[in-house]
């Protein structure tokens, strides 16, 4: 099926099954374990040997020597799997370094050794046996050193341009001229890296953990050099990801070595300890934001560059990519720089771009806002857009940013804000209110599924789609019971096999809108099917389990009984997304207390006004946006990679010393869904909300530690160091 | 995490005894600490001794009006104790402001005073570390540092220690009872029980090896109001940036012991004569030797705001 004109009426606009609270149709296998993560796949192998990764403990360099002989004694082991004896390993396009290191080393905890044994305790303990010699070589850490020999990325000049940016900022009567930081951040999701591989000849299968299973399909066959029909990647349930599962990563290509080399199904789990250094994270960013606005408040000028390290080849965090749509003003720029840095590996992480763009952004508005004596609500909505303000001839396809502010005002309570900071009290608390746009872009991706219809009525889909704590299962159920006109329970949902139609994958809140898109298409075309089967009219109607047409009836499953129905068939998107931008948005508003005496800061209650097109199922949507604000938290008040620019690697890399919120941090949170249906984004008319939850909460809650102290910290995370000696004074 | 062998004792006698036959041998109670450090093979005992069965569970009063409690006695447990929330709050409170339930369900009194540093590069091998492989040098040093000690240090080490408990009973002049192989008992103060790095930091207390805690002792309760403050990054399930551990008498007097920020419980007799003049006099005198590092010289102006509120508080 393809989308290239907008939507019209469809069988998903009867919403009897679709935009319901349903629970998780996987939720009874999740609370009662019987859902199988890739290190349990018990199911498919009973005694598999355990993989164990050694890291690399340099920066950059090379292995002089590798001594790995006590180790190949030691008790139980079966191999130990190095670059010298792992034969040709190649390097997939999506991983900028090598998963297997050595002799040359990229970054620290580079996987440069796999030790196989029958226990996970004897390959540990055997692991501990390697050493290695190392040469190392001169690098940079430091990204503000870096930033002055930073450059364009591999790809050329990312920037954009629109008026005269610099006359009208010089010319502009209220300006700002900030730089904000925002550090390196963890994925740190609850189930580590983890895969399961078994060759068979040259067939390789692999029971892993990623959310983009096709991606994953290609990449292996790359780096192993063999078809990629001879993969398969089996990825049912998956325990988190946020980006650090879009890509295969060490475990996939240590496990598969690990099996070639023993001829036997080896699991291996990333240890928590090296995963953050060995695995990719969200890179740190120097943004510096200039705005320019008449006194009464409308932006003439709007420029935003930012500045990131990666490793030799890497990418860019596009920061500023938020800044090009946000908000309108005839002159523009935006700019990207790339420093090299050899610390691990940068790449996506939830909302990249987005997510530290407008950490920055959206103070930087706080402080125009306060420049001009206006109120920061009013003030973006005053700068509000209806079209793109580069290309304006280029309209959004829905944007209800004003009604998100204007709705979460008044939920908020923001009248009561008092706007001079460090006014309000509550015993020794500072109480302060902050808010913040959140904006995030649809992205649509081409997405295929098949379904199949047997005796007993009941619809099966499948798809490589992921659900990687997301909801998939549930809403994917829910667009094929609202396609042919059954309840939930009568379809059953298997996902994330790289045998099953090619899906959109999970990663930049693509996922929920392409994939149910694709199965609506597989469903049409098992609605086809049925009809011609039954000899029915084209425009027969799929209601309460049965197909109808004038005066006749027949139940699914009678159609069936011949021989079960399949179709498959995926979603391909037209120019729609040139025509029209597709984003969505969100108003966020927090409230905050900061302790007077030792500047903890803990949040009071949180509330997110989203505009995301159909809300498919408000129960999952909700769970996603809320835990996507807890993300926020984090990002706001405790969580950075420190670095360490001596010996270049992410100091803090347990999840102890990483801090994420907990239970005691997220107090009340509130979200609200406005009434939006997109008919420009797919048949579905929906779009993501997962990414969106995040994007702004962080400058929110910096505008709120702003209102409660005065004090205006412009370098994430809002740690109490960094603001403790200009609290007020205290007896 | 190395191969090991492992036995149980049914008395601290035989306790001491088995450590005594088996040098290099480490106790083990709860395990909280202990076995993710033999994981990460920070710890490498060959043998361990289980003193689980050997009683050293209760907490009894003792003749002089205080309380006796079991080495074995869990956090929890202890926390919850009728006699220790009324007249020892500071301590229960401390308790509960540490790690969390599941973990004070198994970890002990003496092995909660035998934890080690939570400092980052203890915990990476392949980091330098004194305390972990004495001679290696200190990574801390010089390094991402925001989190340890800013006084006491050594140019050896600037590790800290991380626990809430030891905080509360060095405020309250606790002592820690041990028996050795040949049956000697002996009597710490909370004072003396941990060490400062110097030259030295692999060696956290003054316990010879093989020896086994056998309870901590409280004195007779002192009243006052008792407050144990703990100030972290975020609400809970993390280590003290800083803690404040305070006893303060309606007549402006009191007694006060900061987490944190040293290698042992941080405690000042002399600075406490300053209490009735404020927190500001107090911190003044108790962190007059602090050397921090630029990133966690916040922590002198930290400890001083704490315990202003800590004070503030318990004047209402």
């Amino acid at each position: 099926m393809k989308f290239d004109q907008p939507a019209g009426q469809n069988a998903i606009d009867q919403l009897k099954v679709v935009g319901k609270p349903i629970d998780r149709i996987d939720g009874p296998l999740k609370t009662t374990g019987r859902a199988l993560y890739a290190y349990e796949r018990h199911d498919v192998e009973a005694r598999p040997a355990y993989g164990y990764i050694v890291g690399a403990t340099i920066a950059k360099g090379r292995i002089r020597r590798l001594s790995t002989d006590r180790a190949r004694s030691a008790p139980g082991v079966l191999a130990v799997v190095t670059a010298e004896n792992a034969g040709t390993v190649g390097k997939g396009d999506y991983n900028t370094a090598k998963l297997l290191g050595g002799p040359e080393i990229q970054h620290y905890h580079q996987a440069i050794a796999v030790v196989v044994a029958e226990s996970f305790e004897q390959a540990r303990s055997a692991a501990a046996l390697i050493e290695a010699d190392y040469v190392k070589a001169r690098c940079a850490f430091d990204l503000a050193e870096a930033k002055a020999g930073a450059g364009d990325p591999k790809g050329g000049p990312e920037q954009s341009s629109a008026g005269d940016f610099a006359g009208a900022f010089a010319a502009a009567p209220v300006t700002l001229d900030e730089t904000y930081t925002t550090p390196d951040h963890s994925h740190a999701m609850m189930e580590p890296m983890a895969t399961m591989a078994s060759w068979e000849g040259d067939r390789l299968t692999l029971w892993t953990s990623n959310q983009m299973i096709a991606w994953g399909k290609g990449e292996v066959a790359k780096i192993f050099g063999i078809p990629p029909e001879n993969v398969r990647l089996d990825s049912p349930y998956i325990g988190g990801g946020f980006g650090g599962k879009l890509f295969v990563r060490s475990d996939a290509v240590m496990a598969a070595l690990a099996s070639k080399a023993t001829g036997r199904p080896v699991k291996v789990a990333m240890q928590r300890p090296l995963m953050i250094n060995n695995a990719t994270h969200r890179p740190a960013t120097i943004q510096r934001i200039r705005i320019g606005t008449e006194r009464d408040g409308r932006i003439t000028a709007i420029g935003h560059e930012s500045w990131n390290g990666d490793l030799p080849g890497g990418g860019t965090e596009v920061a500023t990519q938020q800044t090009k749509l946000l908000y309108a003003g005839a002159n523009r720029m935006t700019s990207q720089k790339l420093a090299v840095l050899d610390l691990p590996e940068g790449n996506a992480m939830r909302a990249p771009g987005e997510a530290p763009g407008l950490m920055a952004l959206e103070i930087a508005m706080d402080e125009m806002a306060e420049k001009l004596n206006m109120d920061p609500v009013e003030f973006r909505i005053l700068n509000d857009t209806q079209v793109d303000p580069e290309k304006p001839e280029r309209p959004f396809s829905t944007r209800q940013f004003v009604s998100c502010l204007r709705t979460g005002a008044e939920r908020f309570g923001w009248s009561r804000r008092n706007p001079t900071p460090a006014s309000v009290r509550d015993g020794r608390w500072l109480i302060g209110l902050g808010m913040a746009a959140g904006f995030r872009n649809n992205i649509v991706m081409k997405s295929g599924a098949r379904v199949h219809l047997d005796a007993r009525g009941m619809v099966t889909v499948e798809t490589d789609m992921t659900d990687i704590g997301t909801g998939t299962y549930t809403i994917v159920a829910q667009t094929a019971a609202e396609t042919l006109g059954i309840d939930v329970d009568r379809v059953v949902v298997r996902l994330g096999d790289s045998d099953f139609p090619a899906a959109a994958g999970s990663g930049g809140q693509w996922g929920a809108n392409s994939s149910t898109a694709g199965v609506y298409a597989a469903c049409m075309k098992l609605r086809e099917q049925i009809i011609a089967r039954l000899g029915y009219p084209a425009d027969a109607a799929f209601t309460g389990g049965r197909v109808r047409a004038g005066r006749r009836n027949a139940t699914l499953a009678s159609v069936a009984s011949d021989g079960p129905l399949v179709a498959e068939d995926f979603i391909e998107f037209g120019d729609l997304a040139e025509k029209y931008q597709q984003s969505t948005f969100a108003g966020h508003f927090v409230e905050v207390g900061v302790d007077s005496y030792t500047g903890e800061t803990r949040i009071r209650r949180m509330l997110a006004v989203c505009a995301a097109g159909r809300i498919l199922n408000p129960k999952t949507a909700r769970s996603q946006v809320i835990g996507a604000m807890t993300m926020g938290v984090g990002a706001a008040l405790m969580e950075e990679l420190a670095v360490d620019t001596r010996h270049g690697f992410f100091v803090n890399h347990d999840l102890a010393s990483y801090e994420v919120p907990v239970h005691a941090d997220i107090p009340h949170q509130e979200v609200i869904f406005l009434d939006e249906v997109d008919d420009k984004s797919s048949p579905m008319k929906a779009k993501g909300v997962g990414e969106l939850g995040l994007c702004g909460v962080g400058a929110a809650i910096a505008n709120a530690v702003y209102n409660a102290t005065g004090v205006r910290i412009r370098d994430y995370p809002l740690t109490l160091d960094k603001y403790l000696d200009r609290l007020p004074a205290i007896a | 995490m190395r191969p090991f062998t492992y036995e149980r004792v049914t008395s601290p006698a035989a306790a001491a005894l088995a450590a005594r036959a088996r040098p290099g041998a480490k106790f083990i109670a709860g395990g909280t600490n202990l076995l993710d450090l033999m994981k990460l093979q920070i710890e490498t005992p060959q043998h361990l001794i289980d003193v689980g069965p050997v009683g050293l569970d209760r907490i009894e009063a003792t003749p002089e009006g205080g309380l006796r409690i079991g080495a074995l006695v869990t956090n929890t447990d202890l926390a919850g104790d009728a006699r220790v929330r009324r007249d020892y709050g500071v301590l229960s409170r401390a308790l509960l402001a540490g790690a969390s339930g599941q973990l004070r369900n198994k970890a002990t009194t003496a092995g909660n005073l035998l934890q080690r540093t939570r400092c980052p590069y203890f915990y990476d091998t392949a980091q330098a570390c004194n305390k972990r492989e004495p001679g290696s040098g200190c990574a801390a040093i010089g390094g991402f540092s925001r989190q340890l000690a800013v006084i006491g240090v050594s140019d050896h080490c600037i590790a800290t220690h991380p626990s809430d408990m030891a905080v509360a009973m060095r405020v309250l002049d606790a002592r820690v009872e041990t028996v050795n192989a040949a049956g000697e008992t002996r009597t710490i103060p909370m004072a003396e029980f941990h060490r400062l790095p110097e030259d030295r930091p692999h060696i956290d207390t003054v316990l010879p090896p093989g020896d086994l805690i056998t309870g901590v002792t409280l004195p007779a309760p002192i009243g006052g109001t008792h407050v144990y403050r703990k100030v972290r990054d975020r609400a809970s399930y993390a280590f003290a940036v800083v803690s404040v551990a305070a006893v303060l008498q309606r007549d402006g007097t009191g007694r006060v012991a900061f987490g944190g920020l040293a290698h042992k419980p941080w405690r000042v007799e002399a600075a406490e004569a300053a209490m009735p003049q404020g927190a500001r006099a107090v911190a003044a005198i108790a962190l007059a030797d602090a050397k921090p590092t630029h990133e966690n010289a916040f922590k002198v102006t930290l400890a001083e705001r704490t315990l202003a509120a800590v004070v503030s508080d318990a004047r209402g």
